[in-house]
Parts: C-alpha cells; structure tokens; sequence
C-alpha cells in the first residue's frame, strides 16, 4: 500500500540505535536535539491564561494577525527588514512544517535541490518525499564545515537547482557564518534564477557578534524564504510554532497548501509565540549558560582526543573520531552500552560523515562533566 | 557581575579547576580573583541551602515578624535594628518602606519558643512599638531556588 515515494526515503540502521538509547533509563544523553530548559514560565503563564479566557478556536490561515505584526516588527528591529503581515508572513506548526511547505510551493519532480552537509535530518528527506533531486554540498572539517563557494559554484552551474537550503547556526555543527562571508555566498548566488530557503532556527543561541539573516544581506530577499520558530531559542519544542517570511507570491503558494493540509497552527502556542518574542531576558539567561557548557565542552573534548571545531552557535559539536578505527554507528553503541553516555552517529546527517558523532550540550554541566570522564576512559580502552 | 560570581551564586561548591575551565582563566588567577572578591566583603559567606522540611526528625518553626518602631535622633532606624538583629533567633532583618519598619525571619523549635522571644526580647524594647507575627506554613520557594520537587526531565533522550 505504501507509495514508492515514501518507501525510497530511508530511516537508515540508526533507528535501532535510538531504540537502544531509549530503552536505557539512567543514560546520560548527548544525543538530544532540543534544548534542556522548560519554556519560559512567562510564555507558560501565557498560553495558561490564554486557555482559561477560552481562546481553543483556529486563527485565520495565516496566523494570528497580532503575532505576524509581532515577528514584523521583531525582523524590522533586529535585522531592519521589512515584511507585511499581511501577505509576506505565514506562521506555520513549526519550522518543519515551514519547511516541507517551501519546497513543495515551488518543487516539480525531479527538480534539484542543494543541501549543505552535514545537513540536519529532515532536508533531504523532505526533497524526495516532494519528488525532487537533492544535490549534496559537502562541507570539510578542515574548513571549518563552512560552503566552499568554489564548489558551489560548479554545482549551480551544472545542475541549474531549484533551490538551497541553508541553516546556520548549524546543526550538528554549530558553525556560522560572519557577514562578510555571506555576502561571499550571496556573490555566488544572486544571479542564479533560484530561491534560498533559510532556516535560521538557531538565531537567538549565538555566541561571538550576532546573528545575520540571509534576507537581510542588499538585494538577497526577494529570493529568499526566511524559515525560523521559536523551538529552540526560546525552548519551545513542545509548542509546535514556526514562521516563514518571503516573496508574496511564494507565501501565497505555502499557504495555500496550509490551508487545506494544516488549516492553522493551534491558536495557545500563537498567543505563547507573540510572548516570546517579548522573553529576551529569559532567551538571554539560557543562551549564557550554553555558551559556559560550550566552552568547557569544547575544550575537554579537544583535551581527551577528539578534535572538535568550535562551534559559534546552537547546541551541538561535531567531533571527529576517526583515529579510533571504529564507526560512528559502532563508536556511539560501545560508548552507549560501556559507559552509558548516548551521542548521535555522524552518518545521520550525511553519508560520509561516519567519521564523526554529534555532541549535544543541552544538557546540565553536572552531566556534562561526568559525561567527559565517562568518555576519556571509554577512549582509554579502545 | 563576573562570571565566577555568577558560578558560585549558584554553586559555592564547583571545584576550581571546573570553575577555571568554564570562565577560561587559570586556576591560580580563579583563585586569586576569589579570595580578592573575599577580602573586599563582595563574598560574605559560602552556606548550603538545607530544605529542613524534608528532614523527618528535625521540625523547626519560621515566622516573619513585622516591627514598628521609633526612629532615634541622629542614628535614625540603624541602632534599633543593631539591637534587634543582634539576637541570634533573628535570622533576617530588612528595614522597609511601608506599614512597618522592620522585617524580621525568626526560626525556631517551635511556635512557643518564638513566641517567647516575640514577648519576652522583641516587644519590650522601648524604641518598639508594636509587632506583628505571621507563621510560616509551607516554604516553595527561597533565595531563587525552588524548594518543592520538580518534575523530571520530559525530554527524549535522543533526538535529531
Ligand atoms: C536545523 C533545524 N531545523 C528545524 C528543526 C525543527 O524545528 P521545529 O521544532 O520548529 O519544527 C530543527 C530541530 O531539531 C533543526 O535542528
């Protein structure tokens, strides 16, 4: 019964290993994509009261008008961009579905798409389930897993793609990109007839300068679908609530699709969403302590032997553990069933990457220094 | 307020070479930093925060009393509280603006002992003109620190 479409897309051998994982109660885990806070207990409080006045209806298609006018107003402070609520936002239920709506707005089969590796899970995925070609942009640890525009290049003339997906902060390697060298990406790009879907979930966890918006750079966003939420920044996974901003006629074709497929996203994480933007107190409090846990992380990391590049945003490290002469898949299971400490195979977020594991730190220091100690033996008796 | 603060704020006990690690200092300079921070008074004390109520054979009492008083000339409400908070019952003493002057945190063995030193110390002072004692029923939350049990971490232990 199942389609061809859906039975090509593979959940690959780590769908045991998570099942190992969570069937370990005292594990201390790594392995985890979301951060370790609870929703700011002003943005609870929010949704809380927003229940007891009885707001469980659906919003317009669209989303809250309050809350697009919210996120325009957030866009036009922080990165002076300027989208209509009107008809160049659309909150979505999450990035995800933010997302999957973009590239079927705009994907015909076997329509190309570029994604930058190590890629988050759900980018190549969603190309095919859309009918289109994904076309793998390697990043090398040695360049610090940041686009060789070069390579690019080739790519862009050869296959002519539809569209890229880019995404910094990164996960799993939480590099970013400095201005100047996205306005190099964007030299490369700006006179390709192509859209740039960006997904910047990660822009408030960001430790040096701050964070730059691709749409943002001169000229870049009239081709550009801006995907971001609140999932991660604001510790809100649970919520489900997400937003895209782009040309009119692309959030037109998204929405279209939404409305009949999502209708809307719940109306308690719109009214908690439109809070949030407000929680830069709280945002700011969680991001320092990310950054404490990076920079002990990091360090201890590099100190027992797997070289790690310094991540500059979001919650992860991607260390290399290729002198261990193991793989990833069998590094992560001995690490797991030897020491009890869960962190994700490399090959998850790109084939070639079985070189590497994915480190999350949201996680306490407490378990975050166990973790190391319990990781430097395991290394010891390898 | 400078990281180390902000570390042993919360943790009095972290080990300094973890307290070096996370601030990128060498340890010597942590540790230099802090016994200035001691010498300066911006330190005052490393205590552990007891939840009394979780102990079984170990009952204690806590009461906030409000004091009005009146202020002397030239020394104003300081030499009065130095007479109250100089007892070792009073745990805290704030002056506030108000409906009372003084606020006080009394802990006892049990309502009868406060209750002495409310009548007995406390209220015959000359410079007091009138207390008003509240009992504590159920601490939730002190010094910022969340005292009734949270729930467990709901998060999978694996995710993209
Ligand atoms: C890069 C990236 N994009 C999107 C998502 C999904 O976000 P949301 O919760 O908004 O659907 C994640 C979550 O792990 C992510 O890491």
């Amino acid at each position: 019964m199942v389609s061809k479409r859906v039975k090509k897309v593979s959940h690959s051998g780590i769908r045991a290993f998570f099942d190992l994982v969570l069937g370990m109660p005292e594990v201390i885990s790594l392995g985890v994509g979301e951060p370790d806070f609870v929703t700011p207990w002003r943005v609870r409080e929010k949704a809380i009261t927003s229940l007891e006045e009885g707001f469980t209806s659906y919003t317009s298609n669209k989303g809250l008008k309050v809350l697009r006018e919210d996120i325009a107003y957030h866009l036009k402070k922080k990165y002076a961009l300027r989208y209509s609520p009107e008809d160049e936002i659309l909150i979505t239920t999450g990035v995800s579905e933010g997302l999957d709506l973009a590239l079927r707005a705009i994907l015909d089969p076997k329509d190309k798409v570029i994604v930058v590796s190590p890629h988050y899970v759900a980018y190549p995925a969603l190309v095919e389930l859309n009918l289109g070609e994904v076309l793998f942009l390697q990043t090398r640890e040695k360049e610090g897993f940041k686009i060789n525009t070069k390579k690019l290049e080739q790519l862009l003339v050869k296959y002519k793609p539809k569209a890229m997906i880019l995404n910094y902060p990164s996960n799993p390697t939480g590099i970013t990109y400095t201005e100047n060298e996205l306005k190099k990406l964007w030299r490369v790009l700006s006179d390709k007839e192509m859209l740039i879907i960006s997904d910047e979930i990660y822009e408030d966890i960001f430790y040096k300068e701050s964070h730059v918006c691709f749409a943002s750079l001169k000229g870049a966003k009239k081709k550009v679908v801006l995907l971001n939420g609140f999932s991660k920044g604001c510790a809100m996974t649970g919520f489900r609530i997400g937003y895209a901003c782009g040309p009119k006629e692309i959030i037109e074709a998204m929405m279209k699709i939404h409305s009949f497929g999502m209708l809307c996203a719940p109306i308690i994480s719109q009214i908690a969403a439109s809070e949030a933007l407000k929680a830069k107190k709280e945002i700011n409090l969680m991001v320092k302590e990310y950054k404490l846990r990076r920079d002990f992380i990091v360090k201890e990391l590099n100190r027992i032997g797997l070289h790690t590049v310094m991540p500059e945003g979001a919650f992860y490290c991607f260390s290399c553990i290729e002198k261990f002469k193991l793989g990833d898949l069998d590094f992560a299971k001995a690490l797991l069933l030897q020491e009890n400490v869960a962190v994700i195979p490399g090959s998850a977020f790109g084939i070639s990457y079985g070189g590497f594991i994915r480190i999350s730190y949201a996680n306490t220091l407490e378990n975050l220094k166990e973790a190391v100690v319990r990781i430097e033996r395991f290394l010891k008796n390898l | 307020m400078d990281d180390i603060l902000e570390i042993l704020e919360n943790n009095a006990r972290i080990e300094i070479e973890h307290l070096a690690k996370l601030t990128r200092k060498r340890g010597e300079e942590v540790k230099k930093m802090i016994k200035n921070y001691e010498k300066r008074g911006v330190i005052v004390k490393y205590k552990t925060v007891i939840n009394k109520s979780r102990l079984r054979d170990e009952r204690s009492v806590f009461a906030l009393i409000e004091v009005r008083v009146t202020p002397q000339k030239d020394v104003g409400f300081d030499s009065i509280a130095q007479r109250i908070y100089r007892f070792p019952e009073v745990r805290s003493c704030y002056l506030l603006s108000g409906t009372y002057d003084l606020l006080l945190f009394l802990e006892g063995k049990d309502i009868q002992e406060i209750a002495n030193f409310v009548s007995e110390k406390l209220a015959p002072l000359s410079s007091v003109k009138g207390t008003t004692s509240h009992f504590m029923l159920k601490k939730y939350k002190e010094d910022g620190v969340i005292l009734v049990k949270d729930g467990k971490n709901k998060r999978l232990a694996v995710t993209y």
